[in-house]
């Protein structure tokens, strides 16, 4: 199988009529207000450098104004970069002629938007096969591809309707159905969630979960709120003023957060939701334990299992069933409790 | 110095220092000899371009007279039916023609719709095209703006002029003026329908690999066309104002009726014309306004 991951290297992006000429002034430490103020140029990404593993969800969070948008549209160029690399399968985006971008476009990526950006003038099933329309794929297969997907994200029967027609979460339902239609390996998702209902946000990061699970795409996601990034992320990248401040897993973050910035974002956090069982576990078995709790478990999860069972400590196994270590219900409560130095 | 000396302050505050008389006649000669040079050179040249216009428009015009007028109330009525999808205007429409043909008007309302049908076609052809071009790049558009501008504001009696020392008197130098007044509603709004789609729908379209052609036509086109049809329905009424001054170089129906009325003071007889015009004006606009709406249709549901 192909490898699906995206490389992104050293990617600058200065916003202005002569960009490039000011890419060494902020290598050399000109800071986004300075570059603003002296020469009306706008720094928008500095020296990005992400591996987005293939197969995984890749979150990259920041606040608006942050760059985030601006670097998932790199990896579709989108946007020009200033300078900088986009590697996927030993080829660099940034290099490729107008028409293999427009069939890398065409076949390798599909992208979903905040503001959804369907078709207002096309029915649900039409828009969802807009992106087999455009490579050319006939009407029948198209829409019968189409109208599976729609089923999957729970649009059966809404096919002939109009996108005004339908609510905001529905919508974006059209959106994710028209991305999954077009059979990509990459997945764009820019702010997807961010427009909806916290209720329907949390339905659709069901969905997509449940989805990824078999699709195994490389799945770039951009979202502002850290919640839904530690729910979706693989690995996750922090943004501030268009520099990666922080990556890793959800839980590396949580634990170990680079800067008081990130500290202050994850504070408020449930650790009980990000933390793993297997971070906190002390290595032996404990002989008096009758509960086990698989490896890779969620905190919350353990201490509900050890709650349920009365028990004051439990075991956790492999996948085999083997144990590899122990907890304690003390031991999981205060790592689930936010400490006083953040 | 010599300005001072010869004259007072007086006169030269008063007389405006125009060119002198010779050489303003020499300017004036000048302009009209090249451009008569011109006209033998190329006048048969571009007759012979237009002859193909003349046919259609000649074909057309004795396709509706010919018609039997009972046949044409009806094929009327249905296209009326096919565009606006109401029953009071198909009976209005049929109504107006009942009483215009009634008044002794039928044939010249038949040269007149089918001097409108093909100026309009024209516009629709040449002036869409032009738009696209347009919205393409703000150069283009700042070029040809001021253009337009000068198209819908220059009295149209001096365009004549030009056109008939080309041309001479006749249908094709009458189609001529009407477009050039008409077709500047259509470039217009088919340029500012592509400017304003949703430029969402525009990234995602680039985001999905749609060429410049295919974002064309899956998306600016279907897309504007609302304020594209805006513009035809304005070329239309604006080809239908024209009517009198084409009737002035040669081309017949209510207009050529209108302008006997005005040389001779028949008052009755313009403006029975001049509101058999105005009638149909009327039936095209709601028509035309009425296909408008049904093309947004897809807008009119919003959810709450």
């Amino acid at each position: 199988m192909a490898d699906n991951s995206i490389d992104v290297r050293g990617l600058y992006k200065i916003f202005g009529a002569n960009g490039k000429k000011y890419v060494e002034a902020v290598q050399n430490g000109m800071s986004k207000d300075e570059l603003n103020a002296k020469h009306g140029h706008v720094l928008g990404l500095k020296d990005i450098n992400i591996h987005m593993p293939q197969a995984k969800i890749q979150v990259i969070m920041g606040l608006s104004g942050s760059g985030k948008s601006t670097l998932i549209r790199h990896i579709n160029r989108l946007i020009e970069p200033t300078v900088g690399e986009v590697i996927y399968q030993g080829e660099d985006v940034c290099k490729m002629s107008e028409s293999d971008l427009r069939e890398f476009r065409r076949h390798k990526t599909a992208m979903v938007f905040q503001k959804f950006a369907l078709l207002p003038h096309r029915t649900v099933i039409t828009n969802a096969l807009y992106g087999l329309e455009l490579q050319g794929i006939g009407n029948a297969d198209a829409e019968e591809r189409a109208r599976h997907w729609l089923k999957r994200v729970g649009l059966d029967g809404y096919e002939d309707r109009y996108p005004n027609e339908l609510s905001g979460g529905m919508q974006q339902r059209v959106g994710l159905a028209r991305a999954l239609t077009n059979d990509a390996d990459i997945l764009l998702m820019d702010e997807a969630f961010s427009a909806l209902d916290p209720l329907i946000r949390t339905d659709m990061q069901t969905i997509l979960l449940e989805l990824q699970e078999e699709l195994h795409k490389t799945i770039v996601f951009i979202t502002h709120d850290l919640d839904e990034a530690l729910r979706l992320g693989d690995r996750i990248a922090i943004l501030r003023d268009g520099a990666v401040i922080q990556q890793g897993t959800g839980q590396e973050i949580v634990l170990n957060p680079a800067d008081a910035y990130i500290s202050d974002f994850v504070k408020e956090v449930n650790r009980g939701r990000v933390i793993r069982v297997d971070t906190i576990m002390e290595s032996g078995t404990n002989g008096s334990a009758s509960v086990a709790i698989p490896s890779g478990s969620r905190l919350e999860d353990a201490a509900k299992l050890l709650s349920d069972s009365g028990e004051a400590s439990a075991n956790i196994v492999d996948g085999e069933g083997a144990s590899i270590g122990s907890i304690s219900m003390k031991s999981t409560i205060e790592a689930m409790v936010t400490p006083a130095k953040h | 110095m010599g300005v001072f000396t010869d004259k007072s302050l007086t006169e030269i505050l008063t007389e405006f220092p125009e060119m002198s008389r010779t050489d303003l006649r020499d300017f004036k000669k000048g302009i009209d000899e090249s451009f008569k040079v011109f006209t033998r050179e190329w006048g048969v040249g571009i007759e012979d371009f237009f002859e193909p216009l003349l046919r259609v428009l000649v074909w057309f015009e004795k396709l509706v007279v010919a018609t039997p007028w009972p046949l044409m109330i009806v094929i009327l009525g249905a296209l009326v039916y096919a565009g606006a999808r109401t029953w009071g205007l198909v009976v209005g429409t049929v109504l107006t023609l009942l009483v215009v043909g009634y008044l002794g008007m039928w044939e010249d309302m038949m040269f007149t719709l089918a001097l409108i049908s093909v100026s309009t076609a024209l516009c629709i052809i040449i002036g869409i095209p032009l738009g696209i071009l347009m919205s393409k790049s703000d150069r283009t558009q700042a070029v040809i703006t001021p253009v337009l501008d000068i198209m819908q504001t220059i009295p149209s009696f001096v365009y004549l002029i030009p056109i008939l020392m080309l041309l001479g008197i006749g249908k094709v130098p009458g189609l001529i003026a009407v477009c050039i007044y008409a077709i500047p509603p259509v470039v217009r709004l088919t340029n500012l329908g592509i400017r304003l789609v949703d430029k969402d729908v525009l990234e995602a379209a680039d985001a999905f690999g749609a060429s410049p052609r295919q974002k064309l036509w899956t998306v600016q086109m279907p897309l504007a066309l609302p304020n594209i049809f805006a513009g035809v329905n304005q070329t239309i009424m604006m080809a239908l104002a024209m009517v009198v001054v084409a009737a002035l170089i040669g081309v017949n129906g209510l207009g050529s009726e209108v302008l006997k009325a005005v040389n001779n003071q028949y008052l009755a007889l313009g403006l029975m014309n001049g509101l058999a015009i105005v009638a149909i004006a009327i039936v095209f606009d709601r028509v035309s306004q009425k296909f408008g709406k049904r093309l947004q249709k897809h807008s009119e549901v919003i959810h709450g």
